[in-house]
């Protein structure tokens, strides 16, 4: 093989498979090691508005002064086109995007500042963040903050962050709680008799949590039950004014679902169109994400001891799902979110369950229950491409329909060039539509 | 009361005003050039006047894609345009099943019924007006002028039908390769039938009472019949089809609360006044600004000679471009003598004629000592004018640019149709970035903007050059960029703005998209730009300004194809010129036949351009059979190797139900395993057959995603294939896990691999049963238990010794095939070094091999005497390697083992074949990239798709060559 000089050019001789290794050796990791959990802040990405605010608060209470990035969402973009390939997934152009803006903007020291991504693992390329984002930092001369990875999985760990049994608990807690702000919130939102009030009971409830997690508490299940209730007690007083609004899902790909920046503030959207936004929890997914290792080994067969392993804590995420579940059927006027095994069972006639790249037959059974909800409104959100969402998105709206005549769902690429006045449009002829199916009647005046 | 409906879309102005009982007051219809606010004021004063007794009191509601942010601003109610058909057509037309309403940018598709559905295309614009605007600027004429000429036609073209820009560099070679402009018009036409059945029906048949609505389809008759011809129906266009989304929109304005018509107008045009959108700084603060960069760049000029007093011998450089023909004329010193750069009009056989006829007789003394051509037209131009040299564009703009910039090394050609950038080092090429499916930041596409805004190109650019607020348009795509301007036009962005925006996009695109790169800074120090596009000092100052360094643009930046190739026949001059004389360019006989090539599967459809009843220049051939005739060089093609033993395994007999297997995606690998297995089982099976293009034709109906890679649309046609032949059972597991090499962390599949059955049990599986099963083929161990259980669901019955007896024979054939490829491959190596033959590792996916997915590139190689393996050939002798990207799936991580490998083997090129829309290939291709490039090898990469313009292939091709013969000779 032929040897390059410094400037990366052939210089004609050829090399032995043994220096191919080396070559190819040429980002070695910045380990994040514990002295610089004291010293490094640690930017992590947004995602879920109201969850991280709660995970923050978990990182820092176990030692990490992390920062949860609030960037421009344009110059995000910007930097996220700019140092990853184009043609990767939306959510990591603006997952990375967020981190290298934060990097460039000169308000962290660079050598006393780490970034933080969360690793799901799996068979979509949406495994390789780490490694973009690895890419993009060498590409910036920033090769040395460094990466931690947040995983299950084990993978590219760092000596001075670790997932302590505690940290898991209080997350497992956090989506909990998170997921029921997110449910009663949307409830009430539309609603609510005095503008913004929504809002600040979900500030009082984060901060209730935060408290309570500072005190070492909130993380066993008789405490979630009384959390849950307690905050619960709290959405159901907002006074509200029900009117007659059009129930509009919101499904897709787990980042682009969820992230305002790259769904273009979808809610905010939806909300303006007078509707009454219904966007599944991550409690499901996430028992999903379990459900997937047990599922492997149910269909290609592998060690029962881990299988046993797993089972514990996909038994201990249901439990607390159940409480969630129970908290909000309790609630006069509020509707309570489908269980997983119930939307499991939903979507198997329609989908294997041994699909489960990205957001796999997940993805099809939110649909199917929002539609058994009585919501067959859906917007289903996804990055220009999506490998999986062309298998368990487009892929199945055909057969939903018939199965479901009623579906009504529209599928919306997002994308750094797709823009808003497409997708809104798209979005509103599926709202008409909606207001037709409610009011067969013509309408009395309305007002514009 | 009456009704106003205004339909704003995204080049027209609709506006009806309808009385109570539905009859039509008032109609216009206009083009907006962008200047919405301005012409709905003009468009509603105008109708104010026709409503009776000076009524004011309306029911108004605005629709459109450019209404909807008119309506938001001024408080006016919105019907979704879409939305508004429908209603229009449940009133007037009852009856009817389907409609179709074509528009500027959109397409929809609305079902009546008892399953009423509407459907509306969703990023991509392919297939509307817009393109068919597109597609009439390329060929020079109007949208009617086409409609009369396809009323001619007798041959249709396969045209991609995805996206606009596919189907742009379809017609290209079409048009450069002398076909039929009636034929290309008509196969325009049917294209975007395609586009619109494929796209929007996804398999719910049209049969009757069909409605074209829309201005293409109300202007555009040969539209209508190509619809007609298609679905085989006869469809309607009716009374005031320009006009549904109107008045639909005047059909719900009337459940809104009424309107003063004075008041509406007043609060539009203050519309444009609220404008917020993204801006970048103006490209010039000032004309003081803009004269320093003028006397800058002007300095940068060629040298000329005074052709009406030189005499003797001169040099002709031409360059048949893709919207273009160039040619330029050198004295023996260099010296430019005459030039010519003219529309090629979709024929530059004649344009260049006219010329050249013209040149011999003005200046007689005048004597052509050597020739060369270049470009698209290349052989086409060379054969008609018998010139000396055919050269590769990289080589020829090289050698252009070398004069101006001796130092150069990076240029940068934005042209008509493509954006061409080459790294030099050490006199070779050393990178090629070229666009490979997309023409946006191209000159085209400014050239069809200009024209949506009722300007020459040249007006729009100008326009920019002081814009205050320069739009920020992103940098992606023609059809994301054409709903980005329609974006800032909803936020009252001015011509000007979006004029310099689009300036800056061109630039962008070309850099972040095409070349890639993240430091613009670093392309090169001696930076030579040139193509046409750069002629806009707007383009020009918006490179510099990205790039922050100031860069060389000689003031013949549209001609350096042309002057290269002058300079090179020049260098290679030989004893005489074959270059035709006055007397044979008079009398050149010239004529064009089309056929169908029988040399393969492929069945190209051939243009042949005869000259003189002697000279033929071919085109439209996928592979270089038809034109060389050469001896077969298969046995130097592991690509027509690995599909001959394959097809091996097509049929096997066995008792009971027979299985349907379709040859795509794992099967091509996975083929011989299966084989084994059932053989052993003694379960007979059908594989469907090699893919086709018309196979696919057949099964696009059911594709629910446009955006999936190619060779899982081919599924389709296949599974269609063997329901045909009575298979009522189809064998097609899905396959989270790969067999398992040891060279990845984990050995997935790629999500489309894995589940694409799903998707066709989904679409596919009313009449048929899937077995779309989940095997763990990766987990040996229980395998067998788990195959059991899954036959057995299916009515095959087994004993657990029997099905572990048959996973071994699957097993041991799968090995054996492999065994023979790899055997094979060392065999073509082997049998290369000895003929001394460069050798391509041509490396992708096994599914690769699929002719109709690698349209024939494998032949092409070889027919450059080159010998073809693939990376499964060499990546179990890569040894130990290490990859920067998490490698996980077993196919990709072939990929890493090979580049690992060719780097120790001097004699060995790899280029990539990459499917548009394969996701984890965004991570592949630049990981392969660097690895190569730290060894100091030079990377391919050929992106695939349904169309594979091969011209670009050979440009890619032709330039690997050129520069490895360039290495060797020094």
């Amino acid at each position: 093989m032929r040897i390059t000089d410094e400037k990366g050019y052939s210089t004609g001789a050829c090399a032995t498979g043994e220096e191919c290794k080396k070559i190819d050796d040429l980002y070695p990791k910045t380990p994040f090691t514990k002295e610089m959990k004291k010293t490094h802040t640690i930017l992590i990405p947004s995602m879920l508005p109201i969850h991280f605010r709660l995970l923050d608060h978990i990182f820092k209470q176990s030692g990490y002064n992390t920062v949860v990035l609030k960037g421009e969402k344009q110059h995000c973009i910007d930097a996220g086109l700019k140092y990853v390939h184009n043609d990767t997934c939306y959510p990591a152009l603006i997952v990375i995007g967020q981190l290298m803006e934060a990097l460039l903007s000169g308000e962290y020291d660079l050598n006393k500042t780490a970034v933080m991504i969360i690793q799901t693992g799996g068979g979509c390329r949406a495994s390789n963040y780490y490694f973009l984002l690895r890419k993009a930092l060498i590409n910036a001369g920033m090769q040395n903050v460094p990466v931690i990875s947040v995983n299950l999985s084990g993978m590219n760990s760092n000596p001075g962050f670790k997932i302590t049994l505690p940290m898991l608990r209080r997350a497992a807690a956090a989506i909990i709680y998170g997921d029921l702000m997110m449910q009663l919130s949307n409830q009430t939102r539309p609603y609510e008799v005095n503008k913004g009030q929504t809002e600040d009971v979900i500030t009082e409830c984060v901060q209730y949590i935060s408290d309570i997690f500072d005190k070492g508490k909130g993380i066993s299940v008789k405490e979630i039950r009384e959390n849950l209730l307690y905050m619960a007690e709290l959405f159901k007083v907002i006074p509200i004014e029900r009117t007659q609004k059009v129930k509009a899902g919101v499904v897709g790909e787990v980042f682009v679902k969820y992230s305002p920046i790259a769904n273009n503030n979808l809610e905010g959207f939806l909300a303006e169109q007078d509707c009454e936004v219904v966007v599944p929890g991550v409690t499901g997914f996430m028992l999903f994400k379990i459900d997937n290792r047990l599922e492997d080994i149910r269909l290609y067969g592998g060690n029962q001891a881990m299988y046993k392993g797993i089972m514990i804590l996909f038994n201990y995420m249901t439990k607390v799902e159940t409480i969630l579940i129970d908290v909000c059927k309790g609630l006069e006027g509020f509707s309570a979110p489908s269980s997983y095994a119930h939307i499991k069972s939903l979507a198997a006639p329609v989908i294997g369950s041994g699909c489960k790249m990205g957001e796999g037959w997940w993805l099809t059974g939110e649909i199917i229950e929002l539609i058994e909800q009585g919501c067959p409104n859906i917007v289903c959100t996804q990055p220009f491409g999506c490998l999986p969402n062309h298998i368990v998105a487009k892929g199945m709206i055909r057969k939903l329909r018939s199965l479901y005549p009623n579906s009504n769902v529209v599928a919306i690429d997002y994308d750094p060039g797709a823009t808003k006045v497409n997708q809104e449009n798209r979005i509103k002829l599926m709202l008409a539509m909606a207001k037709e199916q409610a009011e067969p009647a013509p309408a009395a005046l309305r007002c514009p | 009361m009456y009704s106003i409906g205004l339909d704003i879309g995204s080049t027209t102005i609709k506006c009806l005003i309808t009385d109570e009982k539905g009859n039509i007051l008032f109609n216009r219809y206009e083009r907006h050039f962008s200047l919405i606010s301005q012409k709905t004021a003009e468009i509603l004063t105008a109708a104010s006047k026709v409503l009776p007794h000076g009524e004011k009191q309306v029911h108004m509601a605005l629709s459109g894609s450019a209404g909807m942010g008119a309506a938001e601003t001024a408080g006016i109610p919105f019907v979704q345009e879409v939305y508004a058909v429908r209603m229009a057509v449940r009133k007037y037309y009852p009856e009817t099943y389907c409609a179709v309403e074509l528009g500027g940018e959109d397409a929809k598709i609305l079902f009546f019924g008892n399953s009423p559905e509407v459907r509306m295309n969703g990023s991509c614009a392919g297939g509307t007006g817009a393109f068919i605007d597109q597609m009439a600027t390329l060929l020079n004429i109007t949208p009617d002028d086409m409609n009369e000429l396809a009323k001619n036609s007798t041959t249709l073209y396969t045209i991609a039908s995805r996206c606009g820009v596919f189907a742009k560099s379809d017609i290209q070679p079409l048009l450069n390769q002398g076909a039929d402009r009636c034929d290309v018009c008509a196969s325009i036409f049917h294209a975007v039938v395609n586009q619109t059945i494929v796209g929007l029906a996804q398999g719910r048949k049209i049969t009757s009472n069909v409605l074209y609505l829309g201005g293409p389809l109300t202007f555009l008759s040969e539209l209508r019949r190509a619809f007609d011809e298609t679905l085989d129906i006869k469809g309607i266009c009716p009374e005031n089809s320009l006009y549904y989304v109107s008045l639909g929109t005047c059909l719900e304005a009337s459940s809104y609360e009424p309107l003063d018509i004075d008041d509406v107008i007043r609060r539009l045009s203050e519309h444009s006044r609220k404008a917020q959108y993204e801006y970048e700084p103006p490209l010039f603060a000032d004309s003081e600004e803009y004269n320093a960069f003028k006397a800058r760049h002007s300095s940068c000029k060629a040298a000329y000679g005074d052709i009406s007093s030189y005499s003797g011998k001169a040099y002709l450089g031409v360059d048949a471009g893709s919207t273009t023909i160039k040619a330029v004329l050198t004295d023996e010193d260099g010296r430019i003598l005459d030039s010519f750069y003219s529309p090629n009009g979709g024929s530059p056989v004649p344009v260049f004629k006219r010329y050249f006829t013209e040149l011999y007789r003005k200046y007689p003394q005048i004597k052509i000592a050597a020739s060369a051509a270049t470009g698209y037209g290349e052989d086409l131009a060379k054969t008609a004018f018998g010139l000396d040299f055919g050269i590769v564009e990289t080589v020829a703009h090289y050698t252009a640019a070398k004069v101006f910039s001796p130092k150069v090394d990076f240029i940068i050609d934005i042209g008509g149709q493509d954006i061409k950038c080459f790294k030099l080092k050490n006199g070779t090429v050393d990178n090629i970035f070229l666009n490979e499916a997309c023409s946006s930041g191209c000159g085209s596409f400014l050239q069809t903007m200009a024209n949506t805004m009722g300007m020459t190109a040249k007006e729009f650019a100008e326009k920019g050059l002081f814009a205050k607020r320069p739009v920020n348009l992103g940098s992606r795509c023609t059809v994301f960029m054409n709903s980005s301007v329609k974006q800032a036009q909803k936020d009252g962005a001015t011509v000007e703005d979006i004029s310099a925006g689009l300036s800056i996009s061109v630039v962008r695109n070309a850099l972040y998209k095409v070349i890639r790169t993240n430091n613009p800074q670093k392309l090169g120090s001696h930076i030579v730009v040139q193509g046409g596009t750069f002629h806009s000092d707007a383009v020009l100052r918006a490179f510099e300004r990205e790039l922050g360094t100031e860069v060389v643009r000689p003031d013949i930046a549209g001609l350096m194809g042309a002057y290269g190739c002058a300079v090179y026949a020049k260098a290679h001059e030989k004893e005489s010129s074959s270059t035709l004389t006055l007397e044979a360019l008079e009398s050149l006989l010239y004529e064009t036949t089309n056929t169908v090539c029988k040399g393969c599967s492929n069945h190209c459809r051939l243009t042949v351009n005869t000259f003189d009843k002697k000279r033929r220049s071919i085109g439209g051939n996928r592979c270089d059979k038809p034109v060389s005739k050469g001896a077969d060089r298969s046995q130097f093609n592991i690509y027509s190797y690995k599909l001959s033993l394959l097809k091996e395994y097509f049929t096997l007999e066995g008792s009971g139900k027979k299985l349907g297997i379709p040859f795509g995606l794992n099967f091509y690998e996975l083929l011989p395993f299966w084989n084994g297995f059932f053989k052993a089982l003694g379960i007979g099976y059908e594989v469907s057959c090699v893919s086709d293009r018309e196979l696919y034709t057949e099964g696009q109906g059911t594709i629910p995603s446009d955006t999936v890679c190619y060779p899982a649309k081919l599924i389709h046609g296949h599974v269609k294939r063997l329901a045909e032949r009575g298979i009522t059972t189809i064998f097609y597991p899905c396959m989270t896990y790969n067999i398992n090499e040891g060279q990845s962390d984990k050995c997935y599949n790629c999500p489309v691999v894995a589940y694409y059955p799903e998707v066709i049990d989904a679409n596919c599986g009313d009449e048929i049963t899937v077995i779309k099963d989940y095997i763990g083929i990766h987990n040996r161990k229980h395998l067998p238990s788990k195959l059991r259980d899954i036959l057995a669901k299916y009515g095959f019955e087994y004993t657990p010794v029997q099905m572990k007896k048959a996973v071994d024979a699957g097993f041991s054939e799968y090995e054996s095939y492999m065994a023979k490829i790899r055997q094979k491959g060392a065999e073509i190596v082997a049998a290369a070094r000895k003929d001394n033959m460069p050798i391509i590792v041509l490396a992708g996916r096994p599914y690769h091999v699929d002719p109709e997915v690698n349209h024939g590139i494998d032949r092409l190689i070889t027919s450059y005497n080159t010998a073809v393996i693939s990376e499964d050939c060499v990546s179990h002798l890569a040894g130990e390697f290490k990859s920067n990207v998490l490698n996980q799936w077993t196919y990709h991580s072939r990929l890493y083992a090979a580049a690992s490998y060719i780097g120790t083997q001097p004699d060995m090129q790899l280029v990539q074949l990459v499917s548009f829309g394969c996701g984890v290939d965004a991570i592949t291709t630049d990981e392969v990239r660097e690895m190569l490039e730290r060894r100091g090898k030079l990377y391919t990469m050929i992106k695939i798709d349904e169309i594979t313009n091969l011209g670009t292939v050979r440009i890619r091709l032709r330039s690997l060559f050129a520069a490895l013969d360039k290495e060797e000779g020094r």
